[in-house]
């Protein structure tokens, strides 16, 4: 009987104790890695001690995963067109395609920590799958005869979600533009708003009018700097930025302005930068550990911001512990765009495709329009194709341009990049080849594409063809 | 001899208070809303209903909107790529919206249109009642709707097909010219494909 109660006390307190050591290892956060079943995909991989920001709920199966996914990336696919939304799939016709691919779910073709199993755009299906619904193609596409399912998503002819830049209709009313179209400007650069749209009355500061007290003022180059600004000629005062609530408290005067004060004005960088790799680690919401989570023993604590170190692409040496804010890029007090355009980029970045930049013929439009032998919005630089301008107009018409800084919104697949930059100069059957063609993206597009996507002849063909019925 | 007329009686009494009780309690023919005490709809008048509304926004759209200022005023498009365009949506387009709007907001029924002449090929009839329910219209000139029940991925579905008729220019133009339309002969007041509504039957 002695023994028995003794087995019992032991197992019940191995079971509690493990269960509490379990419990402060996640609860505490940072001891949480061990809990990482498998390696974290490269989208994932830096806030991937946010567990709860995919696990929305510990019992919640997985509609608690999708919430976590739609949570992210459900505006962006939205925006998109996505081309098989779930409404196509919550539809009980289609039943028997759900069953051999319950694309109702996200996790269906993007399986986390797998991997093992882990294609091109996290994608955890072999890479036919296609072919589970779409076996009878050639049925009304003839010239799709033959194609090997793989190559459906990965020769510049279609994605799964996003098609904006590729559906035949678009194809069709491009194929025949020049591989390098006449007036060679991107298409933002000289914007300017609707002469009789109302425009914001504020007059242009300069140094004399900086209005931080004496006691603040700091080194001399700070003022200088800012009344070079664009903050000055907008009429943004140093209160501006160091007192963000000197309506409330007047005495209050904050040393160094944060993320959140940028975002007052620049409320679309600020969002978009959130949801980049650049600064997706510090999206509202995102928890390491969380002081009622676990009987009030840890304090709330977020993800840092991202560094060079924890990057899985070439990073500079001397780089790896800069810290990813507004200002990294930006500098504070400058606020120097051309630096931010350019130089900001190659400070961390080390990969093939940024070294061979400086080589590129696009940089060369760069130094020629910096020489005044182009004009402006001539120069192509690394902000232009991955942090392109957007113009976009509220519900009253107001037009508004704003600078993306999510860097990975127009990346991946390439051929997002189509309109929103490269369709400004070039036309679409020479991008589309050039943006399937790997080593020419490594060496930052010098030279002709070498590989060509067949789409466009096929949708020529279709033309013809039509042409031909219609005279007959 | 009254005391077998007795449990006769009583037996006939028992019988009959059973077979009320069971009428009163079972629910109603369709048992879509129907409870204890409330009658419910039956599948089909349900049906009848949101197709009667959604037909009747579907005309509206096609021949006071889209008929009237790309047709008739020319001051707008209407095309598919209403957004690179800055045209309107197409009135399938605009019928398909709701639909997806719907079936994100309830799972109590689902609808689309589909056609035995699609342009675009997934809106071909797929499921047997599809097939059944838009050959039916078809040859019946639309004049009466096709009603069925079929499973589908193990659950049981009641299913109606109604007409849908080419009401103005525009729908018929634009199939007969369209590049992937299988038919280019439609004519006015023709059934040009069918409405298709899903209720989960319980």
């Amino acid at each position: 009987m002695r023994n028995k109660i003794l087995w019992l006390v032991w197992v019940t307190a191995t079971l509690a104790g493990g269960v509490a050591v379990a419990a402060v290892m996640y609860y505490g956060g940072d001891l949480r890695s061990v809990f990482l079943i498998g390696k974290t995909t490269s989208g994932h991989h830096q806030i991937e001690m946010a567990c709860d920001a995919c696990h929305t709920d510990m019992f919640g199966g997985i509609d608690a995963l999708q919430k976590g996914c739609v949570t992210c990336h459900g505006d962006e696919l939205k925006a998109a067109n996505d081309s098989h939304p779930r409404s196509k799939f919550v539809d009980p016709r289609n039943a028997d395609r759900v069953a051999v691919l319950d694309a109702r779910y996200c996790v269906t073709c993007h399986r986390e920590h797998q991997p093992g199993i882990t294609n091109a755009m996290a994608v955890t299906l072999p890479t036919d799958y296609c072919a589970l619904c779409h076996q009878d193609v050639a049925k009304n596409r003839p010239s799709h005869e033959g194609l090997a399912f793989d190559t459906c998503g990965n020769s510049g002819c279609h994605n799964f979600h996003d098609n904006r830049a590729l559906y035949e209709d678009f194809l069709e009313k491009r194929h025949g533009e020049p591989d390098f179209k006449e007036i060679l400007l991107v298409a933002l650069s000289n914007w300017t708003p609707p002469a009789d749209q109302p425009k914001p009355a504020r007059k242009a500061l300069a140094a004399l009018d900086a209005d931080a007290p004496a006691d603040r003022r700091g080194a001399l180059k700070h003022t200088a700097d800012w009344a070079l600004s664009g903050h000055a000629a907008a009429g943004v005062n140093c209160s501006g930025c160091h007192q963000p609530r000197k309506r409330t408290r007047p005495d209050e005067w904050v040393e160094a302005p944060g993320a959140k004060v940028c975002a007052t004005c620049h409320t679309a960088e600020a969002k978009t930068f959130t949801e980049g790799k650049h600064g997706m680690r510090q999206r509202d919401g995102l928890w390491v550990s969380r002081k009622d989570d676990f009987l009030g023993l840890f304090e709330d604590k977020g993800l840092p911001p991202m560094t060079p170190a924890l990057a899985r692409i070439p990073m500079q040496d001397d780089a790896h512990a800069t810290a990813l804010t507004c200002n990294t890029c930006h500098g504070a007090h400058k606020y120097d765009v051309k630096f931010a355009q350019i130089e900001a980029c190659e400070s961390c970045h080390a990969d093939d495709h940024t070294k061979a930049f400086r080589m590129s013929p696009h940089n060369a439009l760069v130094d020629r329009e910096a020489s005044g032998d182009l004009p402006k919005g001539s120069g192509v630089t690394c902000a232009t194709c991955h942090m392109p301008k957007h113009l976009v107009r509220d519900d009253y018409g107001t037009e508004k341009i704003f600078v993306t800084h999510n860097q990975n919104d127009n990346l991946r697949p390439n051929e997002k990049m189509i309109r929103t930059v490269c369709a400004d100069c070039h036309g679409l059957r020479f991008t589309i080849d050039a943006l399937a063609d790997p080593a020419l993206i490594k060496n930052n597009f010098k030279g002709k594409p070498a590989h060509h996507v067949e789409s466009i002849d096929w949708v020529e063909n279709r033309m013809r063809e039509r042409a031909r019925r219609q005279q007959q | 001899m009254t005391k077998k007329l007795t449990i006769a009686a009583s037996c006939t009494a028992l019988a009959c208070a059973g077979v009320l009780a069971m009428g009163l309690g079972s629910p109603a023919k369709a048992g879509l809303f129907g409870s204890d005490d409330k009658k419910g709809v039956s599948y089909e008048t349900f049906t009848d209903m949101l197709h009667l509304v959604m037909a009747s926004d579907r005309e509206v759209y096609t021949k006071m909107v889209v008929g009237r200022l790309a047709a008739k005023e020319k001051v707008i498009k209407a095309s598919e790529h209403f957004e690179d365009e800055k045209a309107l949506p197409l009135p399938a387009q605009m019928f398909r919206f709701g639909s997806e709007k719907v079936s994100s907001k309830t799972d109590k029924f689902t609808y689309q249109l589909l056609s035995l002449w699609p342009i675009n090929k997934q809106n071909a009839p797929r499921t047997d009642i599809e097939k059944k329910g838009l050959a039916f219209i078809a040859e019946n000139k639309g004049e009466k709707p096709f009603y069925g029940e079929e499973e589908l991925g193990g659950k049981k579905y009641f299913t109606a097909v109604y007409a849908d008729v080419g009401v103005a220019a525009p729908c018929i133009n634009c199939h007969n010219a369209h590049k992937d339309s299988p038919r280019t002969d439609f004519k006015m007041g023709e059934v040009m494909g069918g409405v298709v509504i899903r209720v989960p039957m319980n």
